[in-house]
Formats: C-alpha cells, sequence, structure tokens
C-alpha cells in the first residue's frame, strides 16, 4: 500500500444501520482524509454518535462499505481488531476504570494488548499525562478527580496507543462549565498535531478554530458538510440555518 | 457598584456531648418506649442469665462421670448441663470412624486446611505461591488421610468423618464452585446462543431441585449409569454434587454484579482493543466481584453449613459423626442437647470469622476504591 498517503483513512460508502425497526444511518457516504480535522454537529438522535462509533466497530452497520485504514470493516475479528489498534476513543462518561489507578488506566491496553513491557507502558504513560497537563495525578483514583481532569486523562489514555485517528463523543457535553475549557485547550492542542481527528460537539467555537470541515447531519442523514468559514456564513441548507439559529442566538 | 465578595471562614462542627450519662440518655432512654423497651429488656435478662449460667457453668459436671451427669440432669431444683458427654465422645465427634489409634492424623490435617485458610485471608499472602500452596495442602489432606504409604496403614474414604471431612467438602466444594460460578455466569450473558442455553440450563435446573436430592443422585443414582469397578469414590461424587450445585447459585450471584457494570465500561476495554477475556478479567470482573462481596459470603456461609447434608448419604462429617457417637451408646444418649450445642459452637466459629471477613474486605475495598471523591 505504497499509495495509502493519498487514499482517505476512512471510507463511509452508502452505510446504512437499524436499531430493530428504526434507520437510524441512511446512505452515508463521507470520505476522511489523513490529518483531516472533523466536527459533527446536529440535533439530539440524528445519528451523530452512531456515525462515529461505528468506525471502531462499536456499532456495527448493516449495509455498505466502511473502510478504515485500508481494512474494511466487517464482523471478522481481525478487521476489528486492526481498526480498534488505529482508533482512539474519548466519550462523554469519560469512561475511566474506577477500580484503577489514573496510571493504571493508562497503562493496562499497552500492556495487555501491544504487549509493552511494564516500565515502558508506564514511560509512555507518564509522557501522555504531562501532555494533557495531570501527571502530577497518576496515582489517584479516577473518581477523586474533576470532570474535566477526568477527561483529560481519558484522552491521555486514548493516546497512549498511539492511533492514527481520535473520535471524540461529545467530550465535553458532561462537563461543569468551569471545566469545558481546560478540556478544549487539550483538544486544540491536539487537532495541532495532525492526527485525524472526528469529534462530536456542540462548541462551536471550537468547530470554527479547528475544524477542517463540518459535517451537519439529521434524521440518520448527511444534511450538508463544508469548511467552517462557508459553513456558518452561507449554510445552504433550510434545515441547517434552522439549527444554527437556535444554536448560536440564545 | 460593585459588592465585595467576603468569604465566611470555616467553622468546626459543634461538639457531641461525650460521657457516660448523655450516651446512657441518647442510647437507652431516648424517649419513654424506648426507655420501656430498656427497662424490660434488663429484667429479662436479670430473671434469664443466672439461670443459665447456674445450668452451663455453676451446676453442669464436666468429667465424664456418666453417673453424675445423670444425677444433674434430673435434678428439677438444680438442673445443669453435662459437659461431660463432650469429654467422653470429643474424639469420635471431631474425628468420627476414624482408627483411635491415628486421630493424631485428621487432627494434623484439619490443622493445615484452618492454618492455610487463616494464611489465605491475609493480602500479605496473595502471592502467586498461594495457588500451589494450597495445592499441596490438599495433597498432605489426602495423604495424611488416606495413608498407605510411609508407613502409614491405609483409611478409606468411608471412614474419613468429623471435622476434616467437613473441612474438606466446605473448602474445597468453595474452592472449586466459584470458578465454574464465574463460568456459568459469562455464559449465562454470552452473545453465544449455544453457550447462554447450555448454562441457562445447567443453572436453572440445579437450582430446581433441593440438594438432597442432587447427593443422593451423586451417592446412589449416578454407580447405576456406569459399569462396575468404574464408579468413582463416594467422597468425590459426592464433593462434585456440592460444588455444583454451590456454583448455580453463586453464578447468579456473579451474573448480579456483572449486569450491574456500566456498558460504557466495556465500550472503553473495547475502544482499547481488549478481547473478550482481557476485558471480563481486568474490568469488569474486578468491578463485578467488589460489588456483590456481601452475598459472595452469603454463599459461601450456606455452603460450609451444606455440607452437613451429606450425612444422608452415609459421609458423617460433624453432624453425622455426632449422631454415630451418640445414637449407639445408651448411657450418653440422654445427652444430645450439649454435644448439638458443642458443634454448633464450631459452626458459630466458623460462621462468624467468614462474615466479619466480609466486613472487613467490605470496608478494605472503600478505602482503596474511593468513589466519593477528595472527601474522603
Amino acid at each position: 500500500m505504497s499509495d495509502a498517503a493519498d487514499q482517505p483513512i476512512i471510507q463511509f460508502d452508502k452505510v446504512n444501520k437499524w436499531y430493530g425497526q428504526f434507520h437510524a444511518l441512511r446512505d452515508i457516504d463521507l470520505s476522511v482524509a489523513r490529518g483531516e480535522r472533523i466536527v459533527i454537529c446536529g440535533p439530539s438522535g440524528s445519528g451523530k454518535s452512531t456515525l462515529i462509533r461505528c468506525v471502531n466497530w462499536l456499532e456495527e452497520h448493516q449495509q455498505g462499505r466502511l473502510i478504515v485504514d485500508g481494512v474494511e470493516l466487517s464482523d471478522d475479528p481481525k478487521a476489528i481488531e486492526a481498526a480498534r489498534r488505529t482508533v482512539g476513543m474519548v466519550f462523554q462518561q469519560f469512561n475511566l476504570f474506577p477500580h484503577l489507578s489514573v496510571l493504571e488506566n493508562l497503562t493496562l491496553a499497552p500492556t495487555w494488548v501491544n504487549k509493552l513491557p511494564l516500565n515502558e507502558a508506564r514511560e509512555r504513560a507518564m509522557a501522555q499525562l504531562e501532555r494533557v497537563r495531570i501527571a502530577d495525578q497518576a496515582h489517584k483514583y479516577p473518581l477523586q478527580l474533576s470532570g474535566g481532569q477526568q477527561q483529560r486523562v481519558a484522552i491521555a489514555r486514548a493516546l497512549c496507543l498511539t492511533p492514527k485517528i481520535m473520535l471524540l463523543d461529545e467530550p465535553t457535553s458532561a462537563l461543569d462549565p468551569e471545566m469545558i475549557k481546560e478540556v478544549l485547550d487539550v483538544m486544540i492542542e491536539l487537532a495541532g498535531q495532525g492526527i485525524t481527528m472526528l469529534c462530536v460537539t456542540h462548541e462551536m467555537g471550537f468547530a470554527r478554530s479547528i475544524a477542517d470541515r463540518i459535517v451537519f447531519m439529521d434524521q440518520g442523514q448527511i444534511v450538508e458538510q463544508n469548511a467552517p468559514g462557508e459553513f456558518f456564513a452561507n449554510p445552504a441548507n433550510e434545515r441547517t440555518r434552522e439549527f444554527l439559529s437556535k444554536i448560536l442566538n440564545h | 457598584m460593585s459588592a465585595v465578595f467576603t468569604s465566611i471562614p470555616a467553622r468546626a462542627a459543634p461538639l457531641r456531648m461525650l460521657g457516660a450519662r448523655p450516651w446512657i440518655r441518647t442510647r437507652l432512654f431516648p424517649d419513654w418506649t424506648n426507655g420501656a423497651a430498656t427497662v424490660l429488656i434488663a429484667a429479662l435478662l436479670a430473671w434469664f442469665l443466672p439461670q443459665l449460667l447456674d445450668w452451663a457453668l455453676f451446676n453442669a459436671v464436666f468429667s465424664n462421670d456418666n453417673a453424675a451427669c445423670r444425677a444433674v440432669a434430673h435434678d428439677a431444683a438444680r438442673p445443669g448441663a453435662c459437659w461431660g458427654v463432650i469429654t467422653e465422645k470429643y474424639r469420635v465427634i471431631l474425628f468420627g470412624r476414624f482408627p483411635h489409634a491415628d486421630h493424631w492424623r485428621p487432627l494434623l490435617a484439619s490443622l493445615i486446611l484452618v492454618l492455610m485458610l487463616v494464611a489465605s485471608c491475609r493480602p500479605r499472602c496473595w502471592r502467586r505461591w498461594l495457588a500451589p500452596a494450597w495445592i499441596a495442602a490438599f495433597a498432605a489432606f489426602f495423604l495424611l488421610m488416606r495413608g498407605g504409604v510411609a508407613g502409614l496403614t491405609y483409611v478409606e474414604t468411608a471412614r474419613w468423618g468429623g471435622l476434616p471431612l467437613t473441612l474438606l467438602l466446605a473448602t474445597l466444594g468453595i474452592a472449586a464452585a466459584f470458578p465454574i460460578a464465574v463460568l456459568a455466569a459469562l455464559g449465562r450473558l454470552s452473545p453465544l446462543p449455544a453457550v447462554r442455553a447450555a448454562c441457562i440450563g445447567y443453572i436453572e435446573l440445579v437450582r430446581g431441585v433441593p440438594l438432597i436430592s442432587v447427593l443422593f443422585m451423586a451417592s446412589f443414582m449416578f454407580p447405576l449409569f456406569l459399569p462396575p469397578g468404574m464408579t468413582p469414590d463416594v467422597l468425590l461424587r459426592v464433593l462434585a454434587g456440592i460444588t455444583l450445585f454451590a456454583a448455580a447459585y453463586l453464578a447468579e450471584v456473579v451474573r448480579g454484579g456483572l449486569q450491574a457494570i456500566p456498558v460504557g465500561q466495556i465500550e472503553a476495554a473495547k475502544s482499547l482493543g481488549l478481547g473478550y477475556w482481557q476485558t471480563q478479567r481486568r474490568i469488569a470482573l474486578p468491578q463485578a466481584l467488589r460489588h456483590v462481596v456481601p452475598a459472595i459470603m452469603n454463599s459461601f456461609i450456606s455452603t460450609f453449613k451444606d455440607t452437613s447434608l451429606v450425612t444422608v448419604v452415609s459421609l458423617y462429617e460433624l453432624t453425622g459423626a455426632l449422631g454415630l457417637a451418640l445414637r449407639g451408646d445408651t448411657d450418653w444418649r440422654p445427652f444430645y442437647f450439649e454435644a448439638y450445642l458443642f458443634i454448633a459452637i464450631i459452626y458459630w466459629t466458623g460462621c462468624y470469622a467468614m462474615s466479619s471477613y466480609s466486613h472487613w474486605v467490605e470496608r478494605r475495598l472503600a478505602v482503596s476504591n474511593q468513589t466519593t471523591g477528595n472527601a474522603r
């Protein structure tokens, strides 16, 4: 795969997904270039979380093709394993492991999945904790930390596996207002480092400053996508205008 | 116009009233109903305790003097306990039909198990060598009990009895039931339909029958299905029955713990690339088991006491050995009550130790797994 750099790193091709009879994703076509930073927004229930959760197979699509870093996702365990090695994820509810210390949260996957020696995994973990400015809390348990600190640990945990793609599923939605900034700062720093990012968020200021492209979804469909400047200045679709007027003018 | 924020310095909480008088007033006589209950209970104790002490200690016979025992038991004015029955029979109660001259063997075997149990409770001993140590302990136990080597006379399992049998059935039963229970619980939650059906079948079948019938099956029915001469030892069959029975109940306890794990935990483990077994071993089970420590200990205590049922298939553990000791002896048969008290104390000691240990484990987990932020 010598031309891998030119290929999109993620390619959705007519992807469909149902929950029972509910049609959650409808004919999704989306291709993401290496290093591209995409913000996905839309009303609740529009399928934005489902969309990014398909990328590491936390949700499986039922129709269409989804290719992540050259591997087509299917129920073949090898493909899922490969995707999960390339993709890191940050959740709305942090999902840190409460029975493990911060440091153990970060070394768990490197030692058990990548079979890294423990001291090497620890070094890598401490480096990531420095990066999110929380190294002094390494030996605490997650529930002793504030929400903002927990989410920064969760970002560091995902980065410990040196992923090529980061999925962020409403990373600031469960935070107290005073803590949103510290997490956004870490995310902005991350965005500056060339990693491919797919972020579901309602933080439009963040979207405007870091996104290469904004994808707007409604009712399981991609309504429109554009560079942030165009997206905010000249939304093409009536539905987009309505959504933006609700979240920008309050 | 800007107001200045002045913070109020933190003050100490008002002191609790200390000393004997406030304690008595708040704990024993907070209002007239509780006060009346206190007086009533104190009166009952004052009436009952002296009689109990007279019976159990001051009028009791401690030597194995049968005539004195009968006299004190029939003395209506000053009734006393006949602890002599224990002085006379304790070896049969503790060791059953094991050859009398070799009683040091079951004694030593029991001590080995008790010492291992005590050692295993200490976090200092939670090391890799603990499992091999247990295997060695059980090997030593079987060697001592069975004999046939190193100059020890051979004693068949049918003659094992009393305390070592109770300890063996309880420890080996619990130790074997635990992993089976974890697997059955995981199986019942498995996405694979065949595995799930098999585990549901096993759990519901075993939970649907009383232990006594499982023991009867193991002891009498099971050999009928096997060619003669191929039947495993009765002790082994009964042990398997107890294990499978305890595991079915424990599996449901473990399943309850697993189902309480938030789905986000499992998703986080998946997103980090952990496989099914790694997720269960590192993420789900450690959290699930600490949620259900009290229920697990409940199961263990039940299993410990359930071992007394093996007496119905002619294995003479503590309860059975007691019957063995007194049933055929007309001199001592009247003093069943005192003998039952004796083994009741043994069972109670074991159960109380288990329950205290479980409380200790809970407190320890609460400290190491802080769930309420910096405040604690």
